[in-house]
């Protein structure tokens, strides 16, 4: 184990350098550069909530901040899986050429997300702002249903990075799956609106869980229940070990098929 | 006795030869229902061992396709050997394909940062390293130019003078020398030979028997994934040339 906790440390230079050059690719040679990540929710939230406030006249309170975080979150997880997903085969030809521990390229992903996302958090500390909500101590304490999703997100990215390795066909399909996961979180609708047969479905959903403990945080200063925080820390560990172990069993065999 | 410091001992590489690649999960299950998943194995190594010393250089000289490369990649941990084991004790710098962790957007500046974070060095050390890897490389009026604009022979340099920062225990040279002009090839067997004198083992692979007489002192002639000689360059060297 310590051998284990040594390497991690010797290579932490280098998730520093891998997040950086994350940011700096993505950027680079668009004008407002980093600005992109604020400005994208933002306008997001925008066209959600022009089209769909109109259209289903939905009967949520601040309807454009119900969107808005429901997107921080929902565009974590997919931003974080979706680029952890490819991260073994995009390095293929480093792997292939000098040792590193593979995982740190899958970590990488993930947590150059995490700074995305506090862009992005921003973005949604100032719509309240301008909203004229209170920002009250609770919003210190969302560090912890996002902590809770980073590590679900990371399980998540090690498991589909793993299983790309192998077969490409899942890059296509996930695609799909997100697309399917944005319906089944209240991202865009208030959860009571849903007939109790698919609501079933969707707080069957880990990411439903963590979703309302934010926005509860957010803007109701209501704290989770210990029922509803033990749940979801157990999603999200168990989803973690589970990925770690998969990943970690299959990593010497990744060198022959990427 | 001098310290050892790379030991391999016995090992064997297998790798599967699928002869079509099955990529999708539904050719997979079908194939794997009809029993239709068949590999074909083939050993890239059988049963090799060498030990190299402290202060050693040992060459691997042998055929395309013999299994030098295979046998530095293990040796570098990026192969895992499917029987024996390798030891290796100190900092390995491989120098296996130049250039392998560049990313070609980033300025030649960022990617010294890049590439020295590969090789396990944080960013403070790096920046004392900064300095002589800019003035081995001749490249200073180019350090805040996007890589991609380079051209094979400045990557090359650059490359180099990255890879062989600091006093590695072990330098894993894999026929990069072969790249730019002969005056920059010149100062690569320099800076290797002065690694030499501070004690760096050298694994060292070369179509240049010349280059593996002047570097090294020992050499392993490797024939279809198994040693058939070790021993003084200078015999191995003189049967190989006989051989072909």
């Amino acid at each position: 184990m310590s051998v284990y906790i040594q390497n991690f440390l010797k290579f932490r230079p280098l998730l520093m350098e891998l997040v950086t050059r994350d940011i700096k690719t993505k950027y680079r040679r668009s004008i407002l550069g980093v600005l992109w990540t604020l400005l994208n929710p933002l306008l997001m939230m925008l066209v959600l909530s022009v089209v769909f406030s109109h259209i289903f006249k939905f009967q949520v309170e601040n309807y454009p901040l119900y969107i808005l975080s429901g997107q921080v979150v929902f565009n974590f997880f997919s931003e974080s899986t979706s680029s952890a997903m490819s991260s073994i085969i995009n390095n293929a030809p480093l792997i292939k050429k000098v040792y590193i521990p593979k995982y740190l390229f899958t970590l990488s992903r993930v947590a150059s997300s995490v700074v995305n996302v506090m862009a992005s958090f921003c973005a949604l500390i100032v719509v309240m702002v301008f909203s004229g909500i209170e920002l009250n101590f609770t919003v210190l304490l969302l560090v912890v249903p996002m902590g809770i999703l980073i590590i679900f997100s990371t399980g998540i990215g090690l498991l589909l990075a793993t299983v790309a390795v192998k077969f490409r066909d899942i890059i296509h399909l996930y695609g799909v799956l997100i697309t399917a996961l944005t319906y089944l979180t209240p991202v865009i609708y208030p959860i009571s609106i849903l007939p109790a047969k698919i609501r079933f479905f969707v707080e069957l959903n880990p990411l439903t869980g963590i979703l309302n403990m934010f926005r509860n945080l957010m803007f109701y200063n209501t704290l989770p229940t210990v029922g509803q925080l033990l749940t979801s820390v157990t999603i999200a560990i168990g989803t973690f070990l589970l990925g770690l172990f998969v990943f970690y069993k299959n990593q010497d065999k990744f060198i022959l098929n990427i | 006795m001098s310290e050892i410091m790379v030991e391999v001992s016995n090992v064997s590489v297998k790798f599967h030869l699928s002869r079509e690649r099955i990529d999708s999960i539904k050719e997979y299950i079908i194939k794997k229902i009809k029993n239709q998943i068949e590999y074909d194995e083939f050993m890239a190594l059988q049963d090799v061992s060498l030990t190299v010393e402290k202060g050693e250089s040992v060459a691997l000289i042998g055929l395309n396709g013999c299994g030098k490369s295979t046998l530095l990649k293990t040796v570098a941990g990026v192969l895992k050997p499917f029987k024996g084991s390798v030891r290796v004790y100190g900092t390995v710098a491989p120098l296996i394909e130049l250039g392998a962790g560049f990313d070609h957007d980033l300025t030649a500046r960022e990617n010294v940062f890049l590439n020295g974070a590969i090789l396990g060095y944080d960013r403070k050390s790096m920046e004392k390293h900064y300095e002589d890897i800019v003035e081995f490389s001749e490249l200073r009026d180019f350090m805040d130019v996007p890589i991609k604009n380079f051209s094979s022979g400045m990557l090359a340099r650059l490359a180099f003078a990255i890879a062989t920062i600091g006093t590695p225990d072990i330098l894993i040279v894999d026929e990069v020398l072969s790249v730019g002009d002969f005056r920059f090839q010149q100062k690569c067997e320099k800076r290797i030979q002065q690694m030499m004198k501070k004690d760096t083992s050298i694994l060292f692979v070369s179509h240049s028997i010349d280059q593996v007489k002047k570097l090294c002192t020992k050499t392993v002639w490797i024939e279809k994934g198994k040693v058939k000689m070790i021993g003084p360059t200078e015999e191995v060297c003189a049967l190989y040339e006989q051989a072909y």
